[in-house]
């Protein structure tokens, strides 16, 4: 086995060669080269995790966003519902207003013709009366040859019509 | 692989072969050898990667991407086996794992087949038993330093009756101390008998192609040559879990030093 017989000739070499070769990765690989790509696993790690973080905040912001556009939404509507309501009864307020003076318009109307309508029938009704007595007094002078008084004709004519 | 006629020594591929003498320290020659040289490929096909995750976008790469993968593995095992304070120790578990794991994988290159034969450089006890004996170290250290002689504690379990410690201390001390002989044996023994095994296995398959009869082939070279596809594929399972338990075990023990138990 050369390892073991060859061990006390070469035994210095490799230990020469062996402290300088590992010694060089020790300080160079070991002590320059690997904390610095550490560093970097280290700074990514961390960046990942703030941009998490970030990220986990901006959707909590939006969720409170949301929430308070929803809850102005739901005011809106709701504020929207009492305007509409009350438009609606001013609207039927005022509907009946008008209705009301119209019905009393009408009714005033409607007393003035027939105060209008009465007085026509009452003129109408006087009128028949002298025509119903003047011809009460004709028809009596002509068949009885009697003359009546006009005071009888109308006595007369009335009596009829109130029984009539 | 030495061929010398016709004999395949599974055991060339282990042996450390000069390349330029080098120089020598207090005696003891320093030669650039084919082990230095996989170990200097280790680190720059190691430092090639990592550069992919330097890229440091927000939105990685797939390079990055895998860079990152492979950090973050390593860091979450530190978190979860030592806690906040095992971030200090990362640097060092993650380029046992990378240098181990990619030692591991260099040595199963096929660039054989181009004359270039990649040398594993952790299938050598002197490799994995220095890494073992530095992973002990830091962990006897950082255990001291935190603890002082409360460190000792680690070989008194909890809730255990007094009239057991004499069995329980010594049984304790052996599994604590034996810890660096397990984590450089376990290391060099996958290493080397995965490649003992793909080697002699390749040898059937060669030297049966190479056999006057005819029937050797089809009766020997094949079976070894499809049992070799599915041992290859178990041998780079065994790269990636070998680099694994090391660096695992070396967290466990960071873990005993940093918060006792």
């Amino acid at each position: 086995m050369p390892q073991i017989d060859q061990i006390s000739e070469i035994f210095a070499s490799q230990l020469f060669w062996l402290v300088l070769t590992f010694g060089l990765i020790y300080l160079v690989i070991g002590r320059g080269m690997l904390p610095k790509i550490e560093a970097t696993v280290d700074a990514r790690d961390k960046q990942i995790a703030g941009d998490l973080a970030a990220a986990e905040a901006a959707r909590r912001t939006a969720e409170e966003i949301d929430e308070a556009n929803r809850a102005r939404a739901e005011a809106n509507r709701a504020e929207a519902l009492k305007v509409t309501q009350a438009a609606k009864e001013s609207a039927a307020r005022e509907a009946e207003q008008k209705v009301k003076a119209a019905d009393v318009q009408g009714e005033t109307k409607v007393a003035t013709a027939e105060a209008r309508i009465r007085e026509a029938t009452e003129a109408a009704m006087g009128d028949i009366e002298t025509v119903a007595a003047e011809a009460a007094q004709e028809m009596v002078a002509r068949l009885t040859g009697k003359t009546v008084s006009r005071d009888q004709a109308d006595n007369a004519v009335k009596a009829a019509l109130a029984n009539g | 692989m030495a061929a010398e006629a016709g004999k395949i020594d599974p055991m060339h591929q282990f042996e450390v072969q000069s390349i330029f003498d080098g120089f020598s320290i207090g005696g003891h020659q320093i030669a650039f050898t084919n082990s230095a040289l996989w170990m200097v490929v280790a680190v720059a096909t190691l430092w090639l990667f990592m550069l992919g995750g330097m890229k440091r976008q927000l939105v990685p790469t797939r390079w990055q991407a895998a860079v990152e993968g492979v950090t973050g593995f390593i860091t979450s095992m530190m978190d979860s086996n030592i806690g906040p304070q095992g971030r200090k120790f990362t640097p060092y578990v993650f380029s046992l794992f990378m240098f181990i794991l990619v030692a591991n994988l260099l040595g199963m290159l096929p660039t054989g087949i181009v004359g270039i034969h990649p040398f594993t450089v952790t299938s050598h006890l002197t490799v994995t038993g220095v890494l073992a004996i530095v992973s002990f170290g830091i962990v006897l250290i950082v255990g001291l330093l935190r603890h002082g002689f409360h460190f000792f504690s680690l070989f008194v379990p909890h809730g255990a009756p007094w009239w057991m410690m004499p069995i329980l201390v010594p049984v304790e001390l052996v599994s604590f101390m034996v810890r660096p002989f397990s984590l450089a044996l376990r290391l060099f023994v996958a290493m080397t008998a995965g490649h003992i095994l793909m080697k002699v296995l390749a040898g059937f398959v060669i030297n049966g192609l190479n056999a006057e009869a005819l029937w050797v082939a089809p009766v020997v070279s094949l079976p070894s040559f499809i049992l070799m596809i599915g041992i290859t594929l178990l041998e780079l399972l065994v790269c990636a879990i070998q680099a694994y338990v090391f660096a695992l075990l070396t967290s466990l023990y960071l873990n005993d030093a940093i918060n006792l138990h």
